[in-house]
């Protein structure tokens, strides 16, 4: 593993390759660590911030994601195995999205897989995840290495976000379908670019070299002037993915290999992500205990509620009646959808669509608590899905 | 449809014993070993024209009494050419220590070490008939314990309570520490505390400091609950063993095939089908039971990529390091050993006159070599037995410690030099021992390995240490001979109660799979 960006660094937080640039755009110079990295959590403003993923472009510096590489003639027949969905139908030049499981059939992380080649595949996870990886890899003829320092990435993301990469160059950019990748030449370098992002809207990532970020982020950015691109941090992101309804790894649930406690890991089934298990593969890490999960049935539920009024229900628990039914796991007022949003754990069998459930909620405003007992109706999907989103070629805008 | 009820991969002892067991149950079983000969690791071979040694196991000295009598072994050919033999620690100044049952004798022994031996051999025993009351039963489960299991648990408590406070906690405690510190605790000769101490790390990758020496040398004396008053040889060489347990096998109705290795455990939805032979005949069978050891069993057979990462990383990291090597002589001669006479040569000689020599001996494994100085146990059964040998000549086997598998230099280059210093050492004990050996054969755990399909030709299948005894045999989640792949068994040495020439670890798994009947 090149370690160049680590050695560089002479403060104990880490640097992105866009480092430079991005603390210079930081005008609220308000920073987070996210794995060990120093990341914005705003530029300028939030809302303003958020505007820019609904209605023009956000960019986002994702150079702190895990990454590993995954390459060798059983790599797909490893990845079959580690995750819970068929990785044989993500073709070359696709990505996918999973989860993994540990034996247990607890979600241990989800995340993308980018098919590079035949035998070649990038992984994108939250988790730090080389130990369970190489652990998996035994019996198995592939090579897997950590390549977090080796490629530095942007989400480019909103209805602008074709039209910025086309002035930039990219050429042919408006033709990649979601979940496509296509290369570009930058400098003489290899740019990747993937339609995939975290906040549900029109938008790619990109994927160069770290000594090629910085003028990577300047040809975008002046690229994108005139299409209103602007820098985004950690709390605009927040916002966007809670109104498409992605789950975060570490907020939505514990990663089982970090649960300490006995039952606070959950399974794919109660994180409402039964549609990536596969149960017609001969195996897979969690087979069996999900097909006795199936048998006997979850103990949760997951679901998206739309709560009354405009109070987030951060950490709230829910109520049936007089019964307390679950939690709160993420919540955010989605100003697009101009909807309360809320992701919560049900006790089964609590939380059916169409249920009506109450939202306890506590907020502060001056040192002074109130508390609402909220309305809230459980909901089918996630309340931000535009059409954008999937339409090939890309819409101008 | 199948022909077959059940498939025995491995015809050892263990496999064969079950095998006849599930055909006294009315079941239709096939065994398929991978050697000619069977009885796995009870095994004997002419390792020279006229010589023939016990391959592997060569003292008899846990088979259960039960497994006996049930397949009547003795009816079919078993035969034993001494019991109850002695076992004599060597002095390099003759000052020899012989172990008779619960007494001890020896020129150098003070009155208070052999009162004291006696009084240790009552105790151990007690703890031993607790371990044999476990032993004959399937394990209890770590959780989700059923009546069954909570009986079993409950009567090793009761057993437990019922030695009384002061044996109890003795035990709790004994079974925790070292050899080495309980032999200092109650003995004064330092021959005696070096026998009695070999015995708690034969087969095993300790030293006498070693934890978990205590179990082992509590899980040999369950032999003598078994009714071995000491070792026995078996005539015919262990081999004779095997034989005897395959006619009762055959004799019970079941079908065997030597020659035929199995190349893997096929799998249809998780679950065992049937085998692949090498050479490519799919046999089909409801249930498939595994005499090989869970390594091989799950590594090469199942494959690692066939089941989940959790039960890899448990299987690859039950520790099966060995470091015993066989080493077979062939004598023109009986050797003349300082301070025995000509009719102690048919007892258990062992060359391992301090617990430090043994500890030293340990070091060396302990850093991928071979021992300068290896303790050894010696059985001559030609003394016994004249059909294993030419006229006036003699056989000598000997249990080597230690020898490691994975030797830093390799085996190929090494073994002429550590066979020479086998009997180097033999000769310091036997002056002109060197000139009376006719021919050599070593077998290395590397060679054992190979001729015996076990991995790291591991005397247990896997280290007997108390996290990997009882529920946690061979690792937690494949314990009762159950393992995560429905209709896979295993009943080799593997798994509980562990190995030696004992036949258990077949009958348990035996009576399980009879037990669970259908839904097995
Ligand atoms: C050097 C040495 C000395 C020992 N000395 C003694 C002693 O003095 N006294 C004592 O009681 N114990 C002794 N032991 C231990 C004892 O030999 C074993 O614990 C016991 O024999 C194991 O019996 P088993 O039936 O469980 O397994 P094994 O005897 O190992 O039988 C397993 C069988 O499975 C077969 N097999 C494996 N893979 C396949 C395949 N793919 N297809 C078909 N067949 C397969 C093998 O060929 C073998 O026949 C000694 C062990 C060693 C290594």
């Amino acid at each position: 593993m090149s370690n160049t960006h680590r050695e560089q660094s002479d403060v104990m937080m880490l640097e992105s390759p866009f480092h430079s640039r991005v603390k210079a755009a930081n005008e609220l110079n308000e920073w987070d660590c996210w794995a060990g990295y120093t990341t914005p959590t705003k530029y300028f403003d939030v809302e303003l911030e958020y505007f820019a993923v609904r209605s023009t472009t956000g960019v986002f510096d994702l150079s702190p994601m895990n990454k590993y590489s995954i390459t060798g003639p059983d790599a797909q027949a490893y990845l079959d195995r580690v995750m819970t969905r068929n990785i044989s139908k993500i073709n070359v030049d696709r990505v996918g999205y999973s989860v993994w499981c540990d034996d247990a059939g607890q979600v241990m992380d989800d995340g993308t897989i980018f098919r590079l080649a035949e035998n070649e595949y990038r992984l994108c996870a939250y988790a730090r995840a080389m130990d369970w990886l190489s652990w998996c890899a035994m019996g198995f003829d592939v090579n897997i290495e950590d390549v977090s320092d080796q490629v530095a990435a942007l989400a480019v993301q909103g209805p602008t976000s074709c039209s910025c990469l086309k002035a930039m160059g990219l050429e042919g950019i408006e033709n990649l379908k979601p979940f496509g990748i296509a290369h570009f030449d930058f400098d003489g370098e290899d740019l990747m670019v993937s339609r995939t992002g975290f906040t549900g809207d029109l938008g790619y990532e990109l994927w160069i070299t770290p000594h090629k970020a910085e003028a990577m982020w300047d040809a975008l950015f002046s690229a994108g002037e005139s299409y209103m691109i602007k820098p985004i941090g950690s709390l605009a992101l927040e916002l966007t993915r809670i109104e498409t309804g992605f789950l975060q790894a570490g907020v939505d649930f514990v990663p089982a290999q970090d649960a300490v406690r006995l039952g606070r890991s959950r399974s794919p089934f109660e994180l409402g992500l039964g549609w990536l298990v596969d149960m017609n593969k001969p195996v897979f890490n969690g087979k069996q205990a999900l097909l006795r999960e199936q048998r006997e049935g979850s103990r949760y539920r997951f679901v998206i509620l739309d709560v009354d009024g405009n109070k987030p229900a951060h950490n709230s628990f829910i109520y049936q009646g007089k019964g307390k039914v679950g939690t709160v796991t993420s919540a955010a007022w989605c100003p697009t959808a101009k909807s309360n949003v809320a992701f919560a754990q049900i006790e089964m069998p609590y939380g059916e669509v169409g249920d009506d459930l109450v939202a306890e909620i506590y907020y502060e405003r001056e040192l002074h608590w109130t508390r609402v007992m909220a309305p809230c109706k459980v909901i089918e999907s996630a309340v931000f899905n535009p059409p954008r989103r999937r339409q090939t070629p890309a819409p101008a805008y | 449809m199948t022909d077959y009820d059940v498939l025995l991969v491995g015809g050892g002892h263990n496999g064969l014993v079950c095998a006849a067991y599930l055909a006294r149950a009315g079941k239709k079983v096939l065994v398929l070993e991978a050697n000619e000969p069977l009885g796995g690791a009870a095994a004997s071979r002419e390792f020279a024209p006229g010589y023939t040694v016990s391959s592997c196991a060569h003292w008899l000295t846990h088979l259960s009494p039960v497994v006996s009598k049930d397949l009547d072994l003795e009816r079919h050919g078993l035969q034993l050419a001494a019991r109850d033999l002695d076992s004599i620690g060597l002095a390099p100044d003759g000052q020899h220590v012989t172990v008779t049952g619960n007494t001890v004798q020896g020129a150098g022994l003070s009155p208070e070490d052999m009162q004291a031996y006696t009084e240790f051999h009552r105790k151990t025993i007690k703890f031993s008939k607790l371990l044999a009351k476990a032993f004959a039963v399937r394990p209890p489960k770590l959780v989700e314990s059923n009546f069954t299991d909570r009986v079993n648990l409950l009567k090793l408590g009761l057993g437990m309570k019922m030695l009384g406070r002061e044996d109890m906690s003795d035990l709790l405690r004994l079974a925790l520490i070292n050899m080495y510190d309980v032999m200092e605790e109650n003995f004064d000769n330092e021959t005696l505390k070096a026998l009695l101490s070999f015995d708690g790390v034969l087969g095993a990758h300790m030293g006498p400091r070693s934890p978990n020496t205590v179990f082992g040398y509590l899980y040999r004396r369950v032999g003598d609950v078994h009714g071995y008053n000491g070792p026995a040889v078996v005539k015919g060489g262990m081999g004779a063993l095997g034989t005897a347990v395959a006619d009762a096998a055959r004799a019970a109705g079941v079908e065997i095939r030597t020659g035929s290795p199995v190349e893997k455990i096929n799998l249809q939805d998780s679950r065992a089908v049937g085998v692949t032979l090498v050479g490519g005949e799919v046999i089909a069978a409801p249930l498939v039971v595994s005499n090989a050891d869970p390594v091989t069993t799950f590594e090469k057979l199942v494959g690692y990529r066939n089941i989940e990462t959790g039960m890899v990383r448990r299987v690859s990291q039950i520790r099966m390091r060995s470091g015993v090597a066989k080493l077979h002589l062939a004598l023109d001669g009986l050797p003349q050993f300082k301070g025995l006479d000509n009719t102690q040569l048919g007892q258990r000689l062992v060359i391992a006159p301090s617990m430090d020599y043994i500890e030293r001996a340990f070091n060396s494994a302990k850093y991928g070599e071979s021992s300068a100085l290896p303790a050894l146990d010696i059985s001559i059964a030609s003394v016994h037995d004249s059909s294993l040998a030419p006229a006036g000549k003699h056989v000598m086997s000997v249990i080597v410690q230690f020898a490691p598998y994975d030797l830093r230099e390799g085996w190929e280059s090494h073994k002429e030099q550590f066979t020479q210093r086998v009997i180097d050492t033999i000769s310091a004990y036997a002056p002109g021992f060197s000139s009376q050996v006719v021919a050599s054969e070593l077998l290395t755990p590397v060679d054992l390995e190979r001729e015996f399909h076990m991995k790291g030709g591991h005397w247990h299948h896997g280290e007997i240490s108390l996290d990997q005894v009882m529920m946690m045999r061979p690792f937690p989640g494949a314990t009762q001979y159950g393992t995560a792949v429905d209709g896979l068994y295993l009943c080799g040495a593997g798994s509980h109660p562990g190995g030696g020439v004992m036949g258990l670890a077949g009958r348990n798994a035996a009576q399980e799979i009879i037990k669970r009947g259908a839904q097995a």
